[in-house]
């Protein structure tokens, strides 16, 4: 029969996107563990790296370290952005608009920046320490180490929580709230005994993404962290150290780095699916005014207070980019002098900044789309293999991904010359559509699970291909929430350091890159200039999204 | 198609759509098998149960979809989506986008876009649901006089009764995926093909009877009662299920028939609904037209003649009909 020799084209998609995998995500994993097995000289089989990491406390401590500022830094960025989204939720707070948008602008910057600005605050010669030393003789605390990472972890990742549990309390039906009242349960009870159970779901998955980000960030304990070294830290080091320098123990780490990260991925899962239900809200929750003075003022206080504080490196960075400087230090007079410098300096940064992100993007969008749609309308093994497989890359540390790319691609496959990237612009692009795709396709396929089939089977009763049905009529109707999606994946990469940093050349270099180097360098000047051209590029892109999605509700 | 949920009446739609696999038996279009065509070549209009319009197209866009996957001319869509946004009265507001249209307005848009490619079957899945009691009285008379205009075989999808009986010329009553009766809705209601499409279609009371024969004439007794003549297609004496609609018995003080005791009456304007007791016990519903006089009393003692040529009969399984006429 004719009819069946025909291929299916969605089978072909299937095959398809199962070979991009392997050859981009599979194929370099696979090698970077087979290569922490290897000895580099002899070529044998060996546990050494593995014993060497785990016998010494110099490399095990990183581990530890990591895990303790990682949960302290989860712990604290609820403690902060529940009550805040709660209060947001619940009452008239004046205001609430503009600290919104400061909230998502401060929850979109890279990491790494805030560490600098407050080093520039709380450093030994910052700002504030200066004024306290010299004004009133007291001595602030010391930002370097374990609690400067813990400051800036938290300040950057509450508005994480704060989205996540802002989408949740949407869903909380009002009705809930009256009947607890009903029942003679309000104020702090009704928060713990209501509202928290009721988030719990969205709670934990703010949780796993809040623990993730933490865990894998490179640049804020790279440049904060002093003595306190995290294991993106040491990967980094094993790696590219001139001196000390070890693929195979770089990869080693990398492993352990992934077991740990899949293993905190899957209890989570399995906390997540126990406490599961879905809500629907027919009346969300009406905004009240304060019930009294008192309670006004406190949150006023700590809601403008906590947006101050998650805004002021960004503020501060953008203010000290009009200084004069001289190296690390900022001296009297305002001037555009550091961004003269910096458009000199440049080179490619900011074309690149564009181009290698926007190239990814196009591929994230295709790639996600297509996928989003192959596991939700054509379920079957191998696309239920892809849903698995789209998912490894949240396990997977920008770092780690870095190191495998390099490895794997850096004279082609098995050596061979075929796809021989590292160092081109292709291989930065690969890394960034690799860790965003996850988001991506969650968020296509969150809008394509709310298309209801009929459309299509309408669609295709009145005489449209399966193809054309696809483009005509399934892609436009998910555009909405493709594009909505595509602007923060956007955001995310042009911010994106901790993977660009490993693969970067003097060609490649994106605005993240650049700034990373000054800063180390001690351009301070040079270092403010272009982030604040960078915080430009993120929150025009974040007006654009708002602008499109006609909302402020942000998920990540 | 009618029958209670989860009888399988979608899914025996979405067969002949094409949306479901057939595991066995063939579907003809007069003498085409198309059990193996895309559903994209079926040329089948369908009309579902949410509408799905394509909500980023306007009204006309929308009717306009299906004949432009026929490579027509540019003139014949035009004049072809006019006629059934005319057809349809949706014409004033075809620029609109589907979201700003009320749930009929949809229904209507969704009928057009259906009925412009001129297929040769119809398949509507239970198309009213959606809309409120006087709508759907609305729409179910402009289906029926569109469906009658045009001519197209449909096959309609619904588990209201009172609808099925409005739009169709034949019904097909569904239970468990079976087909239990397929006939026109006078049949049906008067003659069902067993005790489920009896109790089903309208209400019923379902009654232990005895047939007996005497001197060629056939006999029912129903609960113990006297029993009356009756014309069967069995000469058979065994015990027997009666199926007696509320309206098919008549109240009357005194002559013959079954005695009973009126428990409770309820008046609903039109009609009043009596529940008898009858001498073994057994509580039955009678229906009978208001009248001005007071209403039978609560706790009279009736006697109910019963409409002999109107009632069925049927074997002990509620299987097989006996009555004339089937």
């Amino acid at each position: 029969m004719k009819a069946k020799l025909r291929m299916d084209p969605w089978k072909l998609i299937t095959i398809g996107v199962i070979l991009l995998y392997a050859i981009f995500l599979l194929y370099p994993v696979g090698k970077l563990l087979l290569q922490a097995f290897v000895d580099k000289t002899s070529g044998d089989i060996t546990f050494n790296y593995f014993i060497k990491f785990f016998s010494q406390s110099y490399y095990f401590d990183t581990l530890m370290n990591s895990f303790k500022v990682s949960l302290c830094a989860t712990a604290l960025a609820l403690a902060v952005g529940t009550p805040l989204a709660y209060l947001f939720t619940m009452y008239r707070v004046k205001g609430k608009k503009v600290l919104q948008v400061l909230i998502i602008i401060a929850s979109m910057s890279a990491p790494f920046i805030g560490a600098y600005a407050w080093i520039l605050l709380l450093g030994r010669n910052g700002v504030i320490t200066n004024f306290f030393n010299q004004t009133v003789g007291f001595q602030t605390p010391d930002i370097y180490g374990f609690g400067g990472i813990l400051l800036v972890f938290t300040l950057q990742l509450f508005p994480l929580v704060f989205l996540y549990v802002q989408g949740a309390l949407r869903n909380v039906d009002n009705s809930l709230i009256e009947a607890s009242e009903n029942m003679g349960c309000t104020g702090a009870k009704r928060f713990f005994k209501v509202i928290i159970p009721l988030i719990m779901p969205m709670l934990l998955a703010a949780m796993l993404l809040v623990f993730m980000r933490a865990l894998a960030d490179f640049g804020t304990p790279m440049l904060i962290g002093e003595g306190y070294r995290t294991f993106p830290v040491l990967i980094f080091t094993e790696f590219l150290g001139e001196v000390s320098g070890d693929d195979g123990f770089a990869a080693a780490i990398a492993i352990i780095a992934v077991l740990i990260t899949t293993i905190v991925f899957l209890v989570q899962k399995w906390v997540a699916n126990r406490k599961s239900f879905s809500m629907n809200s027919l009346h969300p929750i009406e905004e009240k005014n304060f019930q009294n003075k008192r309670t006004s003022i406190v949150s006023y206080i700590f809601c403008y207070g906590v947006v101050g504080l998650a805004i002021l490196p960004q503020a501060y960075v953008i203010y000290t980019s009009f200084l004069n400087t001289r190296g690390k230090i900022f001296v009297e007079g305002y001037s555009f002098e550091s961004y003269r410098t910096a458009f000199s300096r440049l080179g490619n940064s900011i074309q690149n900044t564009i181009l290698i992100p926007g190239i990814a993007l196009v591929l994230i969008i295709l790639l996600a789309v297509l996928i989003s749609y192959l596991t939700v309308r054509r379920k079957n093994p191998a696309t239920g293999t892809i849903d698995v497989i789209s998912m490894v890359p949240y396990i997977i540390p920008g770092t780690v991904l870095g190191i495998a790319l390099l490895t794997a691609f850096n004279t082609g496959i098995m050596g061979s010359g075929i796809l021989a990237i590292g160092g081109t612009i292709g291989i930065m692009i690969v890394a960034l559509v690799i860790r965003r795709l996850p988001y991506t396709i969650r968020s296509s396929t969150a809008t394509l699970q709310q298309i209801p089939m009929s459309i299509e089977e309408a669609a295709l009763s009145l005489g449209c291909s399966k193809m054309k049905t696809f483009f005509k009529i399934t892609v436009p109707m998910m555009a909405n929430g493709i594009i909505a999606g595509a602007i923060l994946s956007w955001v995310t990469m042009i911010s994106e350091l901790s993977t660009a940093v490993l693969l970067y050349t003097v060609k490649t270099q994106t605005l993240t890159v650049s700034i990373y180097q000054q800063v180390v360098r001690g351009n301070y000047g040079v270092a403010a200039a272009l982030a604040a051209i960078l915080t430009t590029l993120t929150v025009i892109s974040l007006l654009i999204f708002m602008k499109i999605s006609k909302s402020d509700n942000v998920t990540i | 198609m009618l029958g209670p949920s989860g009888c399988g009446k979608t899914t025996l739609l979405r067969m002949i759509a094409g949306f479901n696999s057939i595991e066995g038996g063939d579907f003809y279009f007069n003498e085409e098998r198309i059990n193996d065509k895309e559903p994209s070549k079926r040329n089948i209009g369908m009309v579902f149960q949410n509408y799905a319009i394509f909500p980023h197209l306007t009204v006309r866009q929308n009717v306009e979809f299906g004949l432009k996957q026929r490579k027509l001319s540019k003139e014949q869509i035009k004049t072809q989506t006019d006629k059934f946004l005319k057809l349809m009265q949706i014409d004033t507001y075809q620029e609109r986008l589907p979201e700003r249209l009320s749930g009929g307005q949809q229904q209507r848009v969704a009928l057009a876009r259906a009925l412009a490619i001129m297929p040769d079957v119809l398949l509507m899945d239970e198309p009213l649901s959606n809309l409120d009691a006087k709508l759907r009285v609305e729409m179910r008379e402009a289906i029926r006089n569109i469906q009658k205009e045009v001519g197209i075989t449909t096959v309609y999808v619904t588990h209201d009764q009172e609808e099925a009986m409005a739009v169709s010329d034949r019904v097909a009553i569904m239970k468990d995926g079976i087909i239990q009766h397929l006939g026109t809705p006078q049949d049906i209601y008067h003659r069902p093909e067993n005790t489920f499409v009896a109790t089903f279609i309208g209400r019923t009371n379902l009654l232990e009877g005895k047939l007996t024969q005497e001197n060629g004439q056939m006999y029912v007794s129903v609960e113990q009662e006297a029993p009356f003549a009756i014309d069967v297609n069995t000469t058979e004496a065994q015990d027997v299920v009666v199926s007696i609609r509320p309206e098919e018995f008549q109240i009357c003080t005194s002559g013959e028939g079954i005695k009973a005791e009126v428990l409770d009456s309820i008046f609903l304007g039109l009609n009043t609904h009596y529940y008898c007791k009858l001498g073994n016990g057994k509580v039955i519903e009678v229906v009978s037209e208001s009248d001005l006089r007071s209403n039978v009393e609560k706790g009279s003692e009736v006697v109910l003649a019963v409409k002999s040529h109107k009632i069925n009969v049927f074997d002990q399984n509620g299987e097989t009909n006996y009555s004339k006429g089937m």
